[in-house]
Order: structure tokens, then sequence, then C-alpha cells
């Protein structure tokens, strides 16, 4: 179905919403590398000039740049690891027979609906808390000291607070993959004489594939550029910087533009390599 | 299924599914149980669960203590617009890649869903400065805007993939019974695409609603939705977990109802069709 | 009215050309129908007719005019699609009042077109449910009910028995004949099934790979294919087509002999050979004889009572008369 006439009512379709992401693409963007080639500091003089790639070098070499990649990776790669293994133990278990299968479903999904800054704010007042949190208690009951979750245990604690936020979106993803499984062919493997381990790891796992792939490319977009959860909790503090953090402290708190535009053209690239591996699996989907 | 499943075995299933789901809950759950206790009953130890004089004192202290009215419409206006505004966009945008595909079609779509993993923080001096120039700092409308455009590739997505499964011979059928394009969105497309659009909309309110960094970052008193209300509550100061769970509760459920009603979609919406 | 006449047309989906040049004249009030394999271009040909696709070049004239540029509402044409494309959220009066709507026709003429489809098409009782609560061949009716009431000059149709199961499919065939007698409208009908040809048209197109193989009356086709490609697409089970010395001692490169023509005998006979398979239909019986002529099986159909089975040695004879030969290019000579 297509005419002259059709194509050109298409392509004014289109139109709209092409120009508006061109613009919201191209314009900030512009300005970023504008501002990271210059020394800008709006409460200290403003428009410094040009600084060639100054901004950059700085902002590689300051002492916070590696510890606040090694923090990115390790929320990331830790968020990933228990997302995505609970997240296919969960699903197997939700696709067996049982009462009240939606029901589970709607607990499981529920916290992937909770504002970011009020799970932030829950696990870390009433669950991790030294004094009254949840966790202290629960410590205490089998009479061990109770964990300074935000201050020594900073990072594991916003991984626990991301991992349960994002546990549900794995859970259902790989869920919904296994449902789609052919029945016939785990009743084929079984015919054939493979026990449910080896059905497991020969057609479960490799169908879930493609699955856990898009799961972890997804979360790892989102995981980059976690923010309220560090925001509302540590503020930052106790080695919690990410890079994203870093970037909006250089930018809102030091006000130092062109330092924050060079380590915000680092985190583009870094979200492009991520994004290149996900285009591909998607736009394979869109041949299929 | 071809199987009989021994009684025993969908017993243990059940059993382990409920249990796992309700540790999953619980943080919800003991939010809201806590929200309905005095302060004291809420750090009590050891801890009550379900034993406590059940109070509304906390959300009437919320809503005394800051205006969770204008919060609240203030989060509906900016998820809401963001939405509505990003669906007028994206429908025909939509039509078009679903129906008169081209050879670009593909390129676009990807290039649209790359403009969604712009870092936010890289481009957040640019908006900023932006904002400041058009003097829409602190406004909804600003975060109308930039919602919409952050959303708006995965509205067109969902579209798209709803869209992709309307048979194109019914369109075709409507041409040849003598529709024109705009009676044939009109009569034909749009009704058969209601469930998807509605699930759409839902997603995308969502989405819009949970949104913390933009939302953290542009305002201040007078655009300030739900995500900055809660917000308020992490300066330290003083014990309030009774207070602070009234507003968690106030702030998480009318967006938890919702997306439980979403969540069939939610799998296809964000996965951009990748995992059905 | 409803003569539509192709000039030189042609399509190209880029580099790719699906159909080269081709005229053809479809007469007013005729049955026409393409068939094909898959992929032979018929379907892209109804749809240039009915101005779904651009032609890429060449003219199509509706009665007379030239219709290449008329968008394909303005053409007075009715399409019955494979899928049937009903509108799942209308109901049935709903699905076949659409178009009449769009036309503008008066609210009385469009109840009363509808009462009159609904009775002939037996939809009378089901005017008020929808296309999902139908079976297969109800929703059929709708498609055409939907393209009856617009009263076209022409009615096209897409593979429309495709989808439906075998018995129904025979009785919705009677039906479209039918229905043909009494309106007397043009109808164009694609099908890859050259049984639906073979029983419905007045007039056969055969199509391959977007060149017209053959244009003729369906018993044209069968007793004198223009080639080799349509004497083994047209007639079931297909013709036998023997090269080699059998073919060379008849006169031709190849020779092309239908299953239904051949003497046999179980004594003598100017080929013998041994029974493969033996399919019993009742009425007739098909067999797949192994070892004759250099034409490996060759299809033979004997009279249903005949007992013969498996591994039977028979005997045929060609009936000289109804032999097809064939020259180097596959041309049919006489």
């Amino acid at each position: 179905m297509a005419t002259q006439h059709s194509r050109s009512a298409a392509r004014l379709m289109m139109a709209p919403a092409v120009v508006l992401l061109l613009g919201w693409m191209l314009i900030p963007l512009t300005m970023t590398l504008y501002f990271s080639f210059k020394k800008y500091l709006p409460m200290r003089g403003g428009d410094l000039g040009w600084v060639g790639f100054d901004n950059y070098v700085r902002f590689v070499t300051s002492s916070a740049f590696w510890p606040s990649v090694m923090t990115t990776l390790i929320i990331v790669g830790g968020v990933l690891a228990i997302t995505v293994g609970l997240g296919i133990l969960l699903a197997i278990l939700l696709n067996q027979p049982m009462w009240g299968q939606g029901f589970v479903r709607i607990l499981v999904i529920a916290p992937f609906f909770v504002m970011p800054t009020v799970s932030a704010l829950v696990w870390k007042n009433m669950f991790m808390d030294p004094n009254y949190g949840l966790f202290a208690h629960l410590w205490e009951f089998f009479g061990a000291t109770p964990v300074q979750w935000m201050s020594q245990a900073s990072l594991s604690s916003i991984v626990i607070i991301v991992s349960w936020q994002w546990l549900p979106f794995a859970t259902l993803i790989l869920l919904t993959a296994i449902q789609s499984l052919d029945r016939e062919q785990l009743d084929a493997a079984e015919m054939d004489g493979a026990p449910a381990t080896k059905r497991f790891a020969y057609i479960t796992l490799p169908h879930l594939g493609r699955a856990i792939t898009v799961v972890i490319l997804i979360q790892t977009i989102f995981l980059l550029s976690i923010f309220a959860e560090i925001f509302v909790t540590t503020g930052g503090a106790f080695g919690t910087k990410t890079l994203t953090y870093l970037i909006f402290q250089r930018v809102l708190e030091s006000q130092n533009i062109g330092l924050g535009s060079a380590g915000g053209v680092y985190a583009i690239i870094l979200a492009n390599i991520v994004a290149i591996f996900l285009m591909r699996i998607v736009g394979k989907n869109l041949d299929a | 299924m071809a199987r009989a499943v021994t009684r025993q075995r969908k017993i243990v299933n059940t059993a382990l599914a409920w249990g796992i789901g309700f540790l999953i809950f619980f943080p919800i759950l003991w939010t809201i149980l806590t929200s309905f206790k005095t302060e004291a009953q809420a750090i009590a130890d050891p801890p009550i669960f379900l034993g406590f004089n059940w109070t509304l004192a906390n959300y009437e202290a919320v809503l005394e203590r800051s205006n969770y009215g204008r919060f609240l419409w203030n989060s509906i206006i900016i998820a809401g617009g963001s939405t509505v505004l990003g669906i007028l966009i994206a429908v025909p945008a939509a039509w078009s890649m679903a129906f008169v595909p081209g050879k670009r079609t593909k390129d676009i779509l990807l290039w649209m869903l790359s403009t969604k993993m712009l870092p936010a923080v890289g481009v957040l001096y640019p908006i900023y400065l932006l904002c400041i120039q058009f003097g829409v700092l602190d406004s909804k409308i600003a975060l109308v805007i930039i919602l919409m455009l952050i959303n708006l590739p995965i509205i067109v997505w969902m579209l798209y993939t709803y869209f992709r499964e309307i048979p194109g011979e019914i369109l075709e059928a409507a041409r040849m019974d003598g529709a024109s394009l705009r009676e044939e969105v009109l009569y034909v497309l749009t009704p058969m695409a209601i469930p998807g659009i509605a699930s759409t909309l839902l997603l995308n309110f969502i989405l819009a609603w949970n949104e913390a960094f933009w939302t953290l970052n542009l305002t201040a008193a007078k655009a300030a939705p739900l995500t900055a209300f809660i917000a308020s509550y992490s300066s330290p100061e003083g014990l309030f977990y009774a207070k602070l769970s009234a507003a968690s509760t106030m702030a998480i459920a009318p967006i938890l109802i919702l997306g439980w009603f979403s969540q069939k979609q939610l799998v296809s919406g964000l996965t951009f069709g990748a995992v059905k | 009215m409803g003569q539509i006449k192709l000039n030189q047309v042609s399509k190209s989906f880029g580099d790719v050309e699906v159909i080269p040049p081709l005229d053809l004249t479809i007469e007013d009030g005729e049955f026409t129908v393409f068939v094909g394999p898959s992929g032979c271009g018929k379907s892209t040909l109804l749809r240039l007719i009915a101005g779904l696709e651009d032609i890429t070049s060449g003219h199509i004239d509706i009665d007379g005019t030239d219709a290449t540029h008329v968008p394909p509402a303005k053409r007075g044409l009715a399409m019955v699609f494979q899928s049937y494309a009903l509108y799942p959220h209308m109901s049935v009066r709903k699905n076949i009042a659409f178009p009449m709507k769009m036309a503008g026709v008066p609210a009385e003429e469009q109840q009363r077109r509808i009462e009159a489809a609904a009775k002939a098409l037996n939809l009378t009782d089901y005017l008020d449910r929808r296309p999902g609560q139908l079976s297969g061949g109800q929703r059929q009716r709708v498609a055409i009910g939907r393209a009856i009431v617009r009263e076209p000059s022409a009615f096209l149709f897409d593979e429309p028995l495709s989808n439906l199961d075998a018995a129904l499919r025979v009785g919705m065939r009677l039906e479209i004949s039918e229905l043909h007698k009494r309106l007397a409208t043009t109808m164009i009908y694609v099908t890859h099934d050259q049984v639906e040809a073979m029983t419905m048209a007045d007039k056969i197109v055969v199509l391959r790979a977007g060149y017209i193989e053959q244009v003729g009356t369906p018993l044209e086709l069968y007793y004198k294919p223009r080639n080799e490609f349509v004497a083994g697409f047209i007639g079931s089970p297909k013709m036998n087509l023997i090269k080699g010395p059998e073919a060379e001692a008849r006169g031709a490169p190849t020779i092309g002999i239908r299953p239904e023509h051949f003497d046999v005998s179980t004594t003598e006979g100017a080929w013998e050979g041994t029974i493969g398979v033996a399919e019993h239909l009742g009425s007739d019986t098909f067999l797949h004889i192994h070892g004759v002529a250099g034409c490996d099986p060759m299809t033979v159909r004997v009279d249903g009572e005949l007992s013969v089975k498996h591994g039977d040695r028979i005997f045929l004879t060609p009936q000289a008369d109804k032999l097809h030969r064939f020259d180097a290019q596959g041309l049919r000579v006489e």
C-alpha cells in the first residue's frame, strides 16, 4: 500500500516528530560541545574563553573521576547481576502452574511503579536506618550489631534499592519470553530423553538469550543515569558518586559548566556505546 | 496442558511464589501500614505490624505541612500534558511508519530510539540555560515539553508496534470504500487502535509521573511535582516515619493502581517490541 | 459498465521489475481469473487495477476513460480481500454501510441496499453482530455484501477463498459464480488454485513472473495450452511431460499427455510400467506409474472400479489425438 499520494502524506505526518526530536538532540548537544571547550564559570566571571581540550583532560585527571567510574560500574554491574539472576529464577517460578498467578504478578511488578524518590527514602529511613530501620531490628533480633547502611555499606545499599526497583522489570520481560517458548520444543526434548536440567540449559536458556540481552541493555541505559536514588540517600557522599552524579555536581553545585560539559560528552559517548548494541538487537527484530 | 501436575507440586509452587511476591511487595505494604500509625508506633521496638491504632493523623499533618494539592496538580498536569501532547505528535508519525514504510523508516525509528539514550546529565546545563532564556524555569510548560520529548521515542515505538498489528488490508478496504485519508484514520484506524493508544497513554503517564531528574533539577517552588514533594522529606529533621509514609503513599497510590492495569503493555512497550 | 483496459502497464519496486509492460482487456460483464503460482504478480496486478499501488508506466482505462491517476475510491471498483478486511469495531450492518456512508448515500437508500444484500447473502440474522462473532464463511459474505452495496462497475477478488476450509470453499465458489450470473458485473478474481480458475472463469489469464503466459477460456487453456508452463499448470492431476526418445518418436522434443488421456490395460499396450501408488478416490483412481517413457512417475487417471494395487504391472497407450507437442523452447506446435 504505497502510492505517491500516501507516501507524501506519510512524510508530512512524520515531520513534527522528526523535527522535534532532531531539535531536542542537536541543540543541547551542540551547546554541550560548545561549553566543553570553554572555561565557563557563571558565578565566577562567566565566559573566560576557549581552552581547547583542557576540560576533557581535567575531568579525566581529577581525583574524583576514576572513583566515579568505578562506582558507576559497581552499581550497574551489581544491579544487573542481581536483577537478571533473580529475574530468571523468579520468571521460571512464576511460569509454573500455581494458584493466583495473576495476583503474584501484581505483587512482583509493584516496585517498578514506585517513584524513585519514594523508594529511596523509604528504604533509607524505614529499612536501613541504623536505629529505627526494620533491618536494625532484624539484626538485633539475631544478636548482631545493626549495619550503618548509608555510611558503611553505602554502595551495597544503593545496589539493593535499585535492584528492588528493577527486579520487576527483568522478571516481567523474562517471564514473557519464557511464556513464548514453544511448549512442543520442551516436549520433544523430553521425548528425546533430556532431563529437566538439560532442557533448561539447552532449550530454555538459549531461548531467553535475546530477552536477557534486551534486559541488560535497557537497564544499563537507565542505570547509567540513575540520579534520584543517590540524590535523596547519600547525596553522593560515602563513595556513591557515579559519573552522572559527578557531572551533576560539577554543573549545578560547583557551577563549572565547561568541566561538567566535558563530563557530559564522556557520558554521552559511554551511553552511545551501549546504545549501539541495543540498536542492533532491536533493528534485527524490525526485519523479522 | 498435556501433563497432569501433581497437586503437591502446585502447592509448593504457590507457597513459594506467594512468599516471594509478598517479600518483594513488603516495602510498599510496610509504607502503607506505617502511614496509619502514630509516630511513636512507627518506630516502636519491636516493630508493630498490624496491632496498632489506625489513625489518619499523618495524612492530615502532611496535607497541612505542605501544599500536597499543588504538588499533585503539578504532577497531573506535567505527566498528563506531556503524555497527551506526545500522543498527538506520535500518532501520525507511527501511522506513517507502520503503514507506509519507506526505505528509511527503520533508520528513523532507530534514530528516535537513540535520542532516548542521550544521558540527561550530559545536556542538563544547556537545557537549564534555554529554560532561563525563555523564562520557563520552574514552570510546568517547560517540563511538559521536556518530558514529552524524552518519552516521544517510546510513544512512537509503542504505537508503531500496535499499529503494525493492524492488518494493512483493512485500511486498504477503507480506501477502496471511498474513505479519505482523514476518514480512514478517524473511522477505521483510531477505533481499532484504541486499546493500544490507551496502554501507551497509561505507560507514558507512569514514566512521566515518576521522572525524577528533570523534575528535580528544573523546578523550585512553583512547578514542583510529587517527586520533589517527596524529595523534600529527605533532609533529616527529626523522626517522621509515619508522615513520610503517608506522603509516600499519597505519591505512589494513584500510579501504582494505573501501573497494575498497564503491566501487560509494559513489556512490549519498554523493550520496543523486541520481547513480546 | 465495466470494461477495464491495461495499456503497457508495468510495475517496479525499486530496481525490481515485478510486472513488465503488458496489455490486457477485460470486457464488461466478464468473469476474469488471474491465476499463477505465488509470486507471479497476479495480486500486484489486481492492486494496480484497484489503485492501491501506483503503476510505474503505461495507463489503465476504465470504461474508456483514463483512470491511471484516479485514487482507488473514485474508480468505482469494489474489492474483497483475502483476509476479508472487515472493520472489527463495527457491526455487520455498519460494515456494509461504510462505503455508502463515505459516498453520502441517503439513509433510506442505505437501509434498502443493506436489507437486499443481507437477504441475498443469508446475513439477515447477523446484521447486528460484530465480525469477530462470525464464522469464516459468514465473514466472507459480509465482505462481499460490503462490495455489492456500492454497485461498483467491477468487483476485484484477491484470493477470497484461501482462508476457508475445503468444504466451505466449494460452496462459496458456487455462490460467487451465481452472484456473477445474477449481477452480470465485471469480476476480476485472483487465485493460485487452478480448480477455482477453471470452474469460475469466463476468461483465464495465466501469469508467471509478471508475464502473461496465456489468455483464454478454461477449455481453450485445457485443450490448447500455449506452452509447457500453462500445460503443466492447468488441469489436475498435472499433465505428464515426456522428453527423450519416446517424445521424438512422436515428432517433438517434448510431448505432453494428460492423465485422463490414456488407454489402460493389464495385458497389452505401448508402454509398460509398475504401479507405485494407487490413490483411490472412489469415482476415479490416480495411478503413479514407474518405469515408463522417461517420465517418472507417470500419472494416469483410470475408472474407480479398475482393481489394481501397488506393484502391479500395467500397460499404457497414449491417445494419439490428445497428445500435446512442444518445441525446444517449450512452445506448443500443432
